[in-house]
């Protein structure tokens, strides 16, 4: 019996992280979430596929490395720790997901392929699977696709969107087609990028088995909702780390901020709320890869746990900081900002919570 | 990743499940017995086989469901110890509402302590009717002048002509009116630093000189008491540890306390209680389980508990493949568990409304009115034991490297 990281997972999360505290510096984020300086976040991107992520979940039939979703999860975690601005969920997590479950054989080789090469890279559009708002909806009808997405994530940098109806069928469009509209959608969050996307007729490639079943499409958003847990995971123990390194060295009324109980008592609850986190999101993640059984339940406790321990543990390490946590300065609210979107992002977590009670009624 | 046992543990799953089920919805004679189960598992059901609690516990050393790695010679079964086979042990008896083993603060702090630290005779004399739940103990620790500042205790000893004589007042005496023997921290040397002046003695309740008063809890249910040492004489060999050593004696057996007042497992069943509660009750006439606040209440509980359960599977993988670092993950099972048991108890409360406030024989009460007890008897435990706030201290110096409070002179 082992729970926990193998050496591999633990390397390759180390790997990851430490490649992203060297290029991708808050200086770098900062330029970046300023909107004019696309080309480092480019280069970011590049060198990050270099550590083989695109093709991490990939089977190795398809050219990838098929690792487990543990691996991922793993990767998503370094990404959250450094608010890492570069697409991954989406295209290299949830799209080989729903597409392993749903692809035909031909749609595998053709989308699986691309993807483990890099010649293609998936923006994912679920949310009017999951709760659809302001009337946004897709439908489709002769082998083409009519209405609106929103919050697709990594729209922008995508060639192609893979979009789903409210139905749970997936669909796949080419991002240059004609009657595609691509309108960004600014979140507070800068290090990652949304966007509403418009059909108008738009040719789409139906997943051959996601108009069978659910169960394709809700594999693909168990995965995402994973590594959004993993994401808010990473961001939230940064924001201690920093936190607990500030209330060391800040002093007032002669003594270390960290020394009063009651900054030092705000620093223990972080820890005690984020630790069982980890076991919770692994667990989940290896559930998802061995034990279809447990592996909705799983997914969505994930997600809307991590969501609530996050969004405290945001405003706490935001608060030990004191005046200096709310500027800009010391750009603790990249962090603050990326717990706050991944927690609404695949689902709220009333909405989750509610989608966990059904899995087991 | 890898969550299986192996085979060898697949055949002792299904040994003690056959044990279980024989003896599903065991309870216990005697009435003294009882209120003692009740004290130390609160939620024994009462129907099925009926023996008396020693018997009990008999046929589990027997077969090596309880004291499984305490050597023969000292009454315990003497086999491995095997973290695996005691979590399956647990698991099981939980599921098939088998009676566990008798706990209580001999057998959980004073046996380990005495394994560890005890002297040849003292194992022999001790630790096999303890075991057996022929001995009780109770535990002396606090005074009323001494709770989160235990060290500041100042009950005392004095060895006079190879006897010591003990006086004092102790406090929050789990047990003291069934228990034989106290294991009771006591000032020796007057003229030492705090921590160095006090030793770990060992004194019979029958002793001339001691006087139990109860001390009524929230819950009304027998509980505390106060203990009143008035020039009590005990033989000058009662001592665990040298003089002067008490305190390095009981930090040992807290870390056993700590870590098992709240397994998640046990709050995981409740939920489970919780649910089937919840499907059966209704508002309205609609099933509770439909009301959408409460039910997303209770998915918010849900998602805690699958977070510590998780949490300790990650506590014991680190036991079974040492070199792991979960130094913080240990800290803070104390303050989590207890506090999540609470809530969880609360909520059962809560979703009940009237009916959730009744309470010991009344009508319409539901589950033996556990929630209720429970609910208290977990806000006893967050305050006992090192209180949340101690253990927030503990995490937040120990754990994370940040500064100790200055100290005020002369404290």
């Amino acid at each position: 019996m082992y729970f926990g990281l193998s050496e591999e997972q633990s390397f390759f999360k180390d790997n990851v992280k430490k490649y992203l505290e060297d290029n991708a510096s808050l200086d770098q984020i900062r330029k970046i979430a300023s909107g004019n300086e696309s080309n480092i976040g480019k280069e970011i991107h590049q060198g990050f596929l270099n550590l083989g992520v695109n093709g991490l979940l990939v089977p190795e039939e398809f050219g990838g490395l098929g690792l487990d979703l543990l691996f991922a999860a793993v990767v998503s975690e370094s990404l959250g720790a450094c608010v890492g601005p570069v697409p991954y969920i989406a295209p290299y997590v949830m799209a080989p997901t729903a597409i392993m479950a749903a692809g035909s054989q031909v749609q595998k080789e053709n989308y699986l392929t691309k993807i483990a090469s890099n010649e293609i890279l998936m923006g994912v559009g679920f949310s009017e699977f999951i709760g659809s708002r302001n009337d946004a909806g897709l439908t489709f009808a002769d082998g083409a696709l009519k209405g609106r997405a929103m919050f697709v994530m990594d729209a922008q940098v995508a060639t192609h969107f893979l979009l789903a109806d409210n139905l749970g069928q997936m669909f796949i469009v080419d991002a240059k087609d004609s009657g595609v509209k691509i309108v960004t959608l600014t979140t507070v969050d800068k290090t990652r990028q949304y966007a509403e996307i418009i059909c108008k007729d738009v040719p789409a490639d139906l997943l051959e088995l996601s108009c069978l079943s659910i169960d394709p499409i809700s594999k693909s958003i168990d995965a995402g909702r994973i590594m959004l847990a993993a994401d808010t995971l990473g961001a939230s123990q940064a924001m201690i780390d920093q936190a607990v390194d500030y209330a060391k060295e800040r002093k007032q009324f002669g003594r270390a901020i960290g020394s009063f109980q009651a900054v030092k008592h705000m620093c223990a609850e972080m820890v005690a709320d984020l630790e069982p986190c980890y076991a919770l999101v692994w667990h989940a993640a290896h559930c998802h890869d061995s034990s279809p059984d447990e592996s909705k339940l799983m997914a969505c406790h994930a997600k809307a746990h991590v969501s609530e321990m996050g969004k405290g543990i945001a405003k706490k390490a935001t608060e030990v900081h004191g005046g200096m946590g709310f500027t800009d300065l010391l750009g603790l609210h990249y962090w603050f900002k990326r717990i706050g979107v991944n927690r609404q992002i695949l689902g709220s977590p009333e909405l989750v919570r509610e989608e966990a009670m059904q899995s087991q009624l | 990743m890898d969550l299986e046992y192996g085979p060898e543990y697949q055949e002792f799953t299904k040994e003690v499940e056959l044990f279980c089920k024989k003896y599903s919805g065991l309870s216990f004679l005697s009435s003294r017995e009882t209120a003692l189960a009740v004290l130390t598992n609160p939620e024994v059901s009462s129907d099925g086989p009926k023996m008396l609690r020693t018997e009990w516990q008999k046929i589990l050393i027997d077969h090596g469901y309880f004291a499984r790695a305490v050597p023969k010679e000292y009454g315990g079964y003497g086999g491995e110890a095997d973290m695996l086979k005691s979590r399956i042990i647990a698991a099981e008896f939980s599921k098939f509402k088998t009676p566990a083993a008798m706990g209580g603060q001999g057998i959980d702090m004073l046996v380990p302590t005495l394994l560890e630290m005890g002297t040849e005779e003292q194992k022999q004399a001790y630790i096999k009717p303890t075991l057996h739940g022929e001995m009780i103990w109770c535990q002396g620790y606090s005074e009323p002048g001494a709770g989160s500042d235990l060290a500041s205790l100042q009950t005392k000893g004095e060895l006079i002509n190879g006897e010591w004589i003990i006086n004092g007042q102790k406090i929050w005496t789990s047990t003291a009116q069934f228990s034989q023997m106290c294991f009771c921290l006591v000032r020796t040397e007057p003229d030492a630093p705090k921590h160095a002046g006090i030793s770990y003695l060992l004194i019979p309740m029958d002793a001339s000189g001691i006087e139990i008063r109860p001390l009524v809890d929230m819950t009304l249910k027998p509980g505390f008491n106060e203990v009143f040492f008035t020039d009590v004489k005990i033989p000058e060999g009662n001592i665990i540890g040298k003089r002067g050593e008490g305190w390095a004696v009981a930090n040992a057996t807290l870390g056993h306390e700590r870590g098992s007042l709240a397994p998640p497992d046990a709050t995981m069943n409740r939920v489970n209680m919780l649910i089937h509660l919840m499907k059966k009750e209704t508002l309205n006439g609609k099933p509770l389980i439909e009301h959408p606040i409460y039910r997303d209440r209770l998915m918010q509980i849900q998602g805690k508990v699958l977070a510590q359960q998780s949490h300790g599977l990650r506590l014991l993988s680190a036991k079974l493949n040492p070199g792991t670092d979960v130094k913080i993950g240990k800290m803070i099972q104390k303050l989590t568990g207890t506090e999540l048991r609470h809530e969880l108890e609360g909520l059962a409360i809560d979703v009940m409304g009237e009916i959730g406030t009744l309470y010991e024989q009344s009508p319409h009460i539901k589950n033996d009115g556990t929630w209720q007890f429970i609910y208290m008897y977990f806000l006893g435990l967050i305050i006992g034991g090192g209180t949340s706030q101690i253990q927030k201290n503990i995490i937040a110096e120990r754990g994370l490297g940040l500064p100790k409070e200055p100290k005020i002179q002369g404290a």
